[in-house]
């Protein structure tokens, strides 16, 4: 059984379309990343699988449950951390994670082990008595990861985890996140607008437009806007042009070197440099990233779109500070 | 598109979640002692609610004691005391269901509003977290009773706990409404203001209701607070003993052309009150997401 199956989803606001014919499926115990700039759909196909949005047209069954016909069962198998912080900072760990367990209908005797459990998994065992007013932003983050766990949903949504937190937090929660999949089994469904963070997930959509542009695993995304490349400088270019064509590499001359085109430029960097007889003067390696995989799609780097991003940033913190 | 292999342990048994009824209710419990938690954590709340009618008793009371005059050794400020205990009930019941616009501000509301819960249950659980930390408020006031010569029994005091948790969740039940249509604290803030004040002013806690102008009496015959502040004053005057004289100048039931309603009619109309306010609180949270 697929943990997410998504079929032609459709949403309009009025004339607006926020998502337009989307298809996929996510295996189970797969982490899925969804990505793309804000207002591309993201938040709007997660809200639609989560039972909070009505699709327009197509359909999506999550945990084998459909989204519209069999809401209330979706949202017993799924969890949900959203992009906003929602813990109850006057209440400990431990009694926003009871608070929630009761809600889900966690058996009650089950409650106190799976607390102990959730809280162990994300590594705030030692914090559970202390008040939520008194953590980080990164940890109330991870706090709410384990909340989102507590009642072994088969698929955990995460919308933009690792928004407006600092790069150590960043890294945590996705070691977390790889925790979570590897000892409770269960289907990560990520958003999230960084691209370096994609990297993390088995298989990465991107969305633009409210359309799916591409979907692949992180490397075959890369490979697919192209192969890595070697940029050469050297005291006799046409000599060294030379000696790599012989060498038999693919090789261009450019207005300011050589750019040869190899499959991993950290194998053969050294045999390349080997079949060069002049000097060197420098090297420049590039890999395709992700943000060439959005730059060859949509035609414009994810950066250009993030103004609204730090506008959530700026939100969250004054939420926080005023909390 | 590549297949993605995973490993092959992956989907651990998930638990049985409970569902039913017994569920629900153990929602309830747990939604009503959050705010039994946060109340008991908010000192200066519990003290800011005790302060403010200790204010009005003291203040109105014994200031317009001079103006009103001793009937029968009983004074004004002894009249007003029952009402001064609603009042404490009533603002503390209003202002609990503010935490609703303080949940949604902070996006916990989300959190219970996403559970696969009914909303009727979470409402209920609110209801009863906010009406037992409003009547516990009511109950603190108790202790000033002997300090200005109000005779309490064993049986009074639980007969106006009673009366309190049936105002509280009546006014609870209110307030959750008006917060289910409001998302700013602000003006939360405001339109509370600008009806908790003519409820209590237009109720009888501060004044006897006999002998008002036609229109006035009219008004307050069309004001919930009136049934629900009546009866804790009849039950604590009639553990008085006041002289006849007393019992006619402060009077203390509410009439419909010129029938005194009985204590049970009044606690009927409360209630009818409170089931009304409780079905639009959860149609009012039905509508949000």
């Amino acid at each position: 059984m697929l943990a997410v199956e998504v079929r032609d989803l459709k949403k309009a606001y009025g004339d607006v379309s926020a998502v337009k014919d989307v298809n996929f499926d996510v295996s189970p115990g797969e982490i899925f990343g969804f990505l793309g700039p804000n207002g591309a759909g993201k938040s709007t196909t997660i809200k639609m699988l989560c039972t909070l949005v009505r699709p327009t047209a197509g359909s999506a069954r999550v945990a084998g449950f459909d989204v519209v016909e069999d809401a209330r069962r979706v949202r017993r198998h799924i969890g949900l951390v959203f992009q906003e912080q929602t813990l109850d900072g006057e209440l400990t760990a431990e009694e926003n994670l009871r608070f929630h367990a009761v809600l889900y209908g966690v058996p009650p005797d089950q409650i106190d082990a799976r607390i102990g459990r959730v809280l162990a998994l994300v590594a705030l065992t030692d914090r559970r008595k202390d008040l939520v007013s008194t953590y980080s932003g990164g940890m109330a983050r991870r706090l709410e990861l384990a909340r989102g766990m507590l009642h072994t949903p088969r698929v955990l949504f995460l919308d933009e985890p690792t928004a407006g937190l600092d790069p150590q937090s960043r890294i945590l929660i996705w070691e977390d996140i790889a925790r979570l999949r590897s000892e409770e089994g269960v289907t990560i469904f990520v958003t999230t607008h960084y691209m370096d963070e994609a990297e993390n997930a088995d298989r990465i959509a991107i969305i633009d437009h409210g359309t799916i542009i591409a979907l692949d695993q992180p490397d075959a995304l890369k490979a697919s806007v192209g192969s890595d490349t070697i940029a050469l400088e050297t005291a006799d270019d046409d000599a060294a042009l030379l000696s790599l064509r012989a060498a038999g590499y693919a090789v261009e001359r450019g207005e300011s070197g050589l750019t040869a085109y190899v499959d991993d430029e950290e194998a053969e960097v050294g045999d390349l440099m080997a079949a060069i007889d002049v000097r060197v003067r420098t090297v420049r390696v590039h890999r395709p990233t992700l943000d060439d995989v959005f730059l060859h799609y949509t035609g414009r780097e994810i950066r250009e779109q993030l103004g609204e991003g730090a506008g959530n940033g700026f939100a969250r913190a004054y939420a926080a500070r005023r909390r | 598109m590549t297949a993605v292999t995973t490993p092959s342990n992956v989907l651990g048994s998930p638990m049985e979640l409970r569902t039913g009824v017994a569920r629900e209710l153990r929602v309830v419990g747990m939604v009503c002692q959050r705010e039994l938690i946060r109340f008991a954590r908010a000192r200066t709340r519990i003290l800011s609610g005790v302060v403010q009618p200790v204010l009005f008793l003291f203040v109105l009371g014994y200031g317009l004691s001079g103006l009103v005059g001793t009937v029968g050794g009983f004074s004004f400020h002894q009249f007003v005391y029952p009402g001064v205990v609603a009042m404490s009930v009533v603002m503390t019941a209003m202002f609990s269901a503010l935490s609703i616009v303080w949940d949604r501000e902070f996006g916990f509301l989300r959190e219970m509003l996403v559970a696969p819960v009914d909303r009727s249950t979470l409402v209920m659980g609110k209801t009863l977290g906010g009406a037992t930390v409003a009547a516990a408020q009511g109950t603190i006031m108790l202790v000033l009773a002997p300090l200005i010569g109000i005779h309490l029994t064993p049986l009074v005091v639980v007969q106006v706990i009673f009366l309190e948790l049936l105002m509280a969740v009546a006014m609870t039940t209110f307030g959750v409404f008006v917060a289910s249509r409001i998302s700013k604290i602000e003006s939360f803030q405001v339109v509370m203001q600008m009806l908790l004040m003519p409820m209590l002013f237009l109720s009888g806690a501060l004044f006897p209701l006999n002998g008002l102008p036609n229109w006035l009496a009219f008004i307050t015959r069309l004001n919930p607070l009136t049934y629900a502040i009546a009866p804790l004053r009849q039950v604590i005057f009639d553990a008085q003993h006041l002289s006849v004289e007393a019992r006619a100048h402060f009077s203390s039931s509410v009439t419909w052309f010129g029938w005194p309603l009985p204590i049970w009619f009044e606690v009927l109309i409360v209630v009818v009150f409170a089931a009304i306010f409780f079905a639009l609180a959860v149609r009012g949270f039905s509508r949000t997401e």
